[in-house]
């Protein structure tokens, strides 16, 4: 891809831990995408399939018993695999910021929401505390919390659920960030006030061109809001295309299972359909395919790994078998 | 369904104290449920809906006496268990089970879950330890868990799997009523579907009766014969799942199935964005409580509280304007 838009490359990423006993867990082996400037694409899976990890690493915060093992992130063309841990450090925040899945991890309980926010602000703006006071309580009031300046003198416990969320999101954009990372934004939150975070999020980020990485296990919010989809299963990349590709035409059995197994809200079903079995375990993923102890259209093949194709114009596939993907239209995931 | 209800609610109030200063002094009360009605039939379902906040979770504790009501009274099977005292409670525990939201932090990490699931039934002495051992394996067995899992402890189970335990254990003493505290919100979307399939199987296997407490409407939709959707504290509309899905009539419940977000990118959005925040259970708005984002609120809606009235069949709704927000899925 030679696109001068292009903000942020993910290839080939390795991040495996080690437990005590040593074993290794290949928590993201050779994840890659890309992402545009302006742009909103999608990160979903499975719980566990590592959307999290690969988000922590490329802002360079894997725990301690997790290593980046291989791979590049490149930012604008800048590897920040290479950066010393001080340039990391003008990195976060001034160029990528993160919204947590927990938001009570984020803000700390024993200071006010003003005063994390005006620090962040310092941190990488040349401020003086009295103009970053001010651009705190405008962010307070851009996230839509009322009595802005009132808040800023609040701690995290004096505010509601979707406050806090809310003054994270605030915090995540004092800095205007190229890319803002968001790890499930508004789960737990009332549709509602989901609904009014998420058309924040893309109204910010029309006025800041920013590049946004979702994670989220609503597939509505995705279909409405990101413009690109990676699908993930244990620790691997299996699909990624546009919204569409990846909605009306997925081709991995494990996309095609996940779009079907969505509790519709029109029609009351008699059965839900599902995707029989369970992830593997981490610490023992199978050879081959990773999905194949769960794909009803596996077979020998798929003993060995299956490599990226483009079936589509940008649409990538890793699975022997997608060419028939038409076949599960009428057998389903029951054999 | 039978006609008789299993359990009903009248006026239902549960007010937690705000404490502070040295004296620790009651300053105010969370009015987290303040004066709910409804009934549950036999062999139902029942949704309760709402958002984060809004005393779902308080309502399902207090109907289990799990928190002492402040007011208002709870007949089960036409006895009023609001103010038996703790130890006249046995047999209704015995009744009503519950299933928790997390299934990481409600299964105690040193039993096994063999023992998990056999503890209820050996503190209520339902049987011989022999057959107690039986009924857990074969309720394990009906969750989809085989009897090698029986001595193995919470934390090799994934989170699906543990939901599994916590239904089981919840069986365990043959209840007649279940309350599922958000028993898929934390699970992924295909796991969330296999237990739902089990809980559907599961409720006919055993003529079960569920209070489904969720955010989540698609779920609720495929689970639930009837809706309450909550605000509040408050009751705002009672309906069945049909009705309620095809034309929710306050203007919360068209709000709420407006912003539900639809997984197909040619879907047009339309929802309907409500401005402001929600306000606090200490101190709550006068009048109708959803008044200060309702779209459709006119003068009375701040000064007159709106009863929960019949607006077609099987349809109550609390709200002066019923059914004038409208909104129409594309
Ligand atoms: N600090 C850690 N130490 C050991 N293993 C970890 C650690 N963090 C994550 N893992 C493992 O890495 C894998 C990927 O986890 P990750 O949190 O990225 O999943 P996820 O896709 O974000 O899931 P979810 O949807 O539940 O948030 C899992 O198997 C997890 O157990
Ligand atoms: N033990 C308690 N002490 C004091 N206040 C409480 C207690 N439990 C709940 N509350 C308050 O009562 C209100 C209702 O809470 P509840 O947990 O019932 O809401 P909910 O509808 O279940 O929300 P969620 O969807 O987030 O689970 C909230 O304002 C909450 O802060
Ligand atoms: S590669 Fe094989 S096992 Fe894997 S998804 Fe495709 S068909 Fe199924
Ligand atoms: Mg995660
Ligand atoms: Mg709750």
């Amino acid at each position: 891809m030679e696109e001068n838009n292009l903000l942020l490359q993910v290839q080939d990423l390795k991040v495996y831990f080690y437990n005590e006993e040593g074993q290794e867990l290949k928590a993201v082996d050779g994840v890659g995408f890309y992402l545009r400037k302006g742009e909103t694409i999608a990160l979903v899976g499975e719980s566990g399939c590592g959307k999290s990890v690969t988000s922590l690493a490329i802002l360079r915060l894997v725990d301690s018993d997790g290593k980046i093992q291989g791979g590049k992130i490149l930012l604008e063309g800048r590897d920040l695999l290479s950066l010393s841990e001080r340039e990391m450090r003008e990195v976060r925040g001034r160029d990528i910021s993160m919204i947590f899945q927990e938001p009570s991890s984020a803000l700390n309980p024993v200071y006010t929401i003003g005063d994390q926010i005006i620090e962040a602000i310092i941190l990488h703006q040349k401020l003086s505390y009295r103009q970053a006071r001010k651009t705190a309580e405008e962010l307070l009031r851009l996230v839509g919390i009322p009595e802005a300046r009132k808040r800023l003198d609040e701690y995290p416990h004096e505010l509601s659920g979707g406050m806090k969320q809310r003054a994270m999101i605030a915090m995540a954009l004092s800095c205007h960030p190229k890319v803002l990372i968001a790890d499930e934004p508004t789960t737990s939150l009332d549709v509602t006030i989901q609904a009014q975070i998420l058309e924040l999020i893309e109204e910010l980020q029309r006025q800041l061109n920013m590049g946004v990485i979702l994670i989220t296990h609503d597939l509505g919010v995705v279909a409405g809001m990101a413009e690109r989809v990676v699908v993930m299963y244990a620790g691997k990349v299996v699909e990624e295309g546009s919204r569409w590709d990846i909605f009306h035409h997925p081709h991995h059995p494990y996309t095609w299972g996940l779009l079907h197994s969505i509790p519709r809200l029109d029609v009351k079903q008699e059965k839900l359909a599902i995707i029989p079995g369970v992830v593997p375990d981490p610490l023992n993923f199978p050879s081959g395919c990773r999905f194949r102890n769960r794909c009803p259209l596996e077979d020998e093949v798929c003993l060995t790994e299956p490599s990226r194709e483009e079936i589509e114009n940008q649409h990538y596939v890793y699975c022997h078998h997608h060419s028939q993907i038409e076949v599960l239209e009428t057998r389903g995931f029951s054999q | 369904m039978n006609n008789v209800p299993l359990l009903q609610v009248e006026d239902l109030k549960k007010y937690f104290p705000i404490k502070a200063g040295v004296f620790r002094r009651t300053v105010g009360w969370v009015k987290a449920v303040d004066g709910v009605s409804f009934e549950v039939f036999p062999e139902e379902t029942l949704g309760i809906v709402g958002e984060s906040g809004c005393g779902k979770s308080t309502l399902g504790m207090t109907v289990m006496r799990l928190y002492e009501p402040t007011a208002g009274s709870i007949f089960f099977q036409g006895e009023d268990i609001s103010s038996l005292p703790a130890s006249q409670l046995k047999g209704v525990r015995r009744n009503i089970q519950m299933i928790f939201q997390d299934p990481f932090t409600s299964l105690d990490p040193r039993m096994h879950i063999g023992s998990i699931v056999e503890e209820g039934m050996k503190v209520h002495r339902v049987a011989s330890p022999p057959e107690v051992r039986r009924r857990a394996l074969d309720l394990l067995e009906k969750v989809g868990l085989g009897a090698e899992y029986f001595s193995r402890y919470p934390h090799e189970f994934s989170g699906g799997q543990r939901q599994r335990i916590g239904i089981a254990r919840a069986l365990a003493l043959n209840p007649r009523l279940v309350v599922a505290d958000e028993p898929v919100s934390s699970l992924d979307v295909s796991v969330r579907s296999q237990i739902l399939n089990l809980l559907k199987d599961l409720k006919r296997e055993y003529q079960l009766t569920y209070i489904f407490i969720s955010h989540d409407l698609a779920v609720v939709r495929q689970i639930c014969d009837r809706v309450i959707v909550m605000y509040l504290g408050k009751v705002v509309e009672i309906a069945d799942g049909d009705t309620f899905f095809s034309s929710p009539s306050h203007p919360y419940s068209v709000a709420l199935t407006s912003a539900v977000p639809v997984p197909d990118p040619d879907y047009e959005v339309k929802r309907i964005i409500l401005s402001g925040d929600v306000p606090s259970p200490i101190n709550p708005p006068e009048g109708c409580r959803f008044h200060t984002r309702c779209p459709v609120a006119q003068e009375v809606c701040s000064q007159v509280e709106p009863a929960l009235e019949e607006v077609g069949e099987n349809q109550w709704v609390a709200c002066h304007f019923p059914g004038s927000l409208s909104w129409e899925r594309a």
